[in-house]
C-alpha cells in the first residue's frame, strides 16, 4: 500500500501510527511537497488482518520475538508468557492497567510497551512508564 | 449550432509500480526477512516429510507419530510439528508434556517419545481449551486463515530445531493446508499422502495428489493406511474395507504405495498413551509396517 499526492505527484511519507486501544489503528502520512496529512483508518478487522501477517506499518524498531504473532494472537497463551521481551518486568499496577485493554488488542498493546521498554533499557514497566510511552507513541487511551 | 467540446484528459496518476516508497518497501522487506528467517531454520534440517492426506480421520497424526518415534529409535535426531493447529494431538501420542519455553535462539521444543523434538499448539493452550484468536467478533474468516498461516510460520522458524536428520509436520486435513505450506517454504522434501482403502477416501486425497503434481512436488509417496485387520482370536486376515479404492488411487495418480498398514486397535490405545506402537510393541504387523516406512524413508 503506497499513499500518493495527487496533486504534487509524490509519495507521501509514513509519520506515526496511532493505535487507540479500541481495535482500530491509524497511520498518518505527509506529503513532503505541500505538506498535506493524511490518516489511513483501519477497523478492528483490517487492523487485525495486518497484524495477523506478522509485519509492523512503518517498519520494525526491533526484532521479532519467537512466536509474538502467536503469542500476541492466541487466547488463553499465558498471561505471563515465558517468551516476553528481554528482561523487561511488569509492576503490578501496570498488568491491571493493561487489562483495561480490550482482549483482542491487549497482546499487540503489551507487545508495544515491551518494545519501548526494551529499547530504552527499562527494567520495568510501571503505569508511569506507559504514560510516557502513550505520550511519545500517540497510544491515545491504552 | 452546438458547438462541440472534448473532455479534458484524464489526469495521470502513477501506477503502484511506478512509484518508489520506503515505507511499503518496509512492509516487503520485513516479509522477505520472514522468509529469510524460515530457511535459515530450516537449514539445519536433513529433510522435511509433511504427512497430509486432504481428507480427515485416515489416521495422519498415529502415523507421524509413529513414523517420528520409529526413525528416532533408529538413531536420528527427528522433530515433529503439530501443523494441526486446531486439532492438535502430536504432543499427546508422543507424550511430551509441559510448555513450550524460551531458549537462546528462539523457542525450545518439548521432548517426546524416543527423544523427538516436539512443538504443537497443545503446548501453548490450556488442556481442553479450543483455539480461539483475539480479534473482532464478526467477520473472523477473513483474518482468521492469515492468523493461522502467520502461526505456522512461526512454528516453523521461532523452533530451535538445531540440527535434524528428518523433521516430521502433521497436517490438518484440507488441500488447502498442503498450498499454504508450499507457500510458506516451498515443496518439501517428501510428502506422504495418507489414505485408506475407501472411496470416501480416494475421492478426496486424489485432489491432494493433483494439487501435488500441479504444484511440482517431485517425492511423494502414498500410505494405504487400515488395509487388513487381524482377528485377535484365530489370526484369519481380511481386508478392513470392501474396496480397494487406496490401490486404484496409486494406480491412477502414478504414486507408489510406500506402506500398506494394517488396522490396529492398539494404535490408537498406545499413541493415548503417548507412546507410539512401534516402541511399545514393535512385533506386531502395524508396527512392522510403520518401522518399514521409517526405514524406507530413512534410506530414501
Amino acid at each position: 500500500m503506497k499513499f500518493l499526492c495527487v496533486d504534487c505527484d509524490a509519495v507521501m511519507a509514513y509519520v506515526e501510527r496511532r493505535l487507540p486501544g479500541d481495535g482500530t489503528m491509524a497511520v498518518v502520512y505527509s506529503c513532503p511537497g505541500c505538506g498535506r496529512e493524511t490518516a489511513l483508518l483501519t477497523n478492528p478487522m483490517e487492523t487485525r488482518l495486518v497484524s495477523g501477517l506478522g509485519i509492523e506499518v512503518g517498519g520494525r524498531t526491533v526484532p521479532p520475538e519467537p512466536l509474538e504473532l502467536v503469542r500476541s494472537a492466541l487466547e488463553g497463551a499465558d498471561e505471563e508468557p515465558k517468551l516476553r521481551h528481554g528482561q523487561v518486568r511488569w509492576s503490578g499496577d501496570a498488568k491491571e492497567r493493561l487489562l483495561a485493554v480490550p482482549s483482542f488488542v491487549r497482546g499487540m498493546v503489551k507487545r508495544i510497551y515491551g518494545e519501548y521498554a526494551a529499547e530504552r533499557g527499562i527494567p520495568e514497566i510501571t503505569p508511569e512508564i506507559m504514560d510516557r510511552a502513550r505520550t511519545e507513541l500517540g497510544l491515545e487511551g491504552m | 449550432m452546438s458547438e462541440s467540446r472534448e473532455a479534458p484528459a484524464p489526469r495521470r496518476i502513477r501506477t503502484y509500480h511506478e512509484v518508489a516508497d520506503p515505507a511499503a518497501e518496509s512492509i516487503v522487506e520485513q516479509v522477505v526477512d520472514q522468509g529469510r528467517r524460515l530457511r535459515e531454520r530450516l537449514d539445519g534440517v536433513g529433510r522435511v516429510v509433511a504427512v497430509a492426506s486432504g481428507k480427515g480421520g485416515v489416521g495422519k497424526s498415529a502415523i507421524s507419530a509413529n513414523l517420528a518415534a520409529a526413525l528416532a529409535a533408529r538413531g536420528s535426531a527427528v522433530g515433529a510439528l503439530d501443523a494441526d493447529l486446531n486439532g492438535p494431538s502430536l504432543a499427546r501420542m508422543l507424550g511430551a508434556e509441559g510448555r513450550l519455553s524460551r531458549g537462546a535462539g528462539g523457542v525450545t521444543p518439548a521432548r517426546g517419545s524416543a527423544g523427538v523434538k516436539v512443538a504443537s499448539m497443545d503446548l501453548l493452550v490450556p488442556e481442553d481449551a479450543p483455539l480461539r484468536w483475539s480479534g473482532p467478533e464478526e467477520h473472523g474468516f477473513i483474518w482468521q486463515s492469515v492468523l493461522e498461516t502467520g502461526a505456522l510460520r512461526e512454528f516453523l522458524s521461532d523452533v530451535e530445531w538445531g540440527r535434524l536428520d528428518v523433521l516430521v509436520l502433521d497436517l490438518p486435513p484440507g488441500t488447502d493446508k498442503l498450498a499454504r505450506l508450499f507457500d510458506l517454504m516451498g515443496a518439501p522434501d517428501l510428502v506422504l499422502l495418507v489414505t485408506t482403502p475407501s472411496e470416501a477416501a480416494r475421492h478426496v486425497v486424489a485432489k491432494s495428489a493433483r494439487f501435488l503434481a500441479e504444484a511440482g512436488a517431485e517425492r511423494v509417496g502414498l500410505v494405504a493406511n487400515m488395509t487388513s485387520w487381524s482377528c485377535p482370536h484365530c489370526g484369519v486376515e481380511e481386508q478392513l474395507f470392501p474396496s480397494d479404492a487406496a490401490r486404484r488411487l496409486a494406480r491412477e495418480s502414478g504414486l507408489e504405495v510406500w506402506a500398506e498398514i494394517p488396522f490396529d486397535p492398539r494404535i490408537p490405545a498406545e499413541t493415548d498413551e503417548g507412546l507410539p506402537l512401534v516402541l511399545s510393541d514393535p512385533e506386531r504387523p502395524a508396527a512392522r509396517a510403520l518401522t518399514a516406512l521409517a526405514e524406507r524413508l530413512a534410506d530414501a
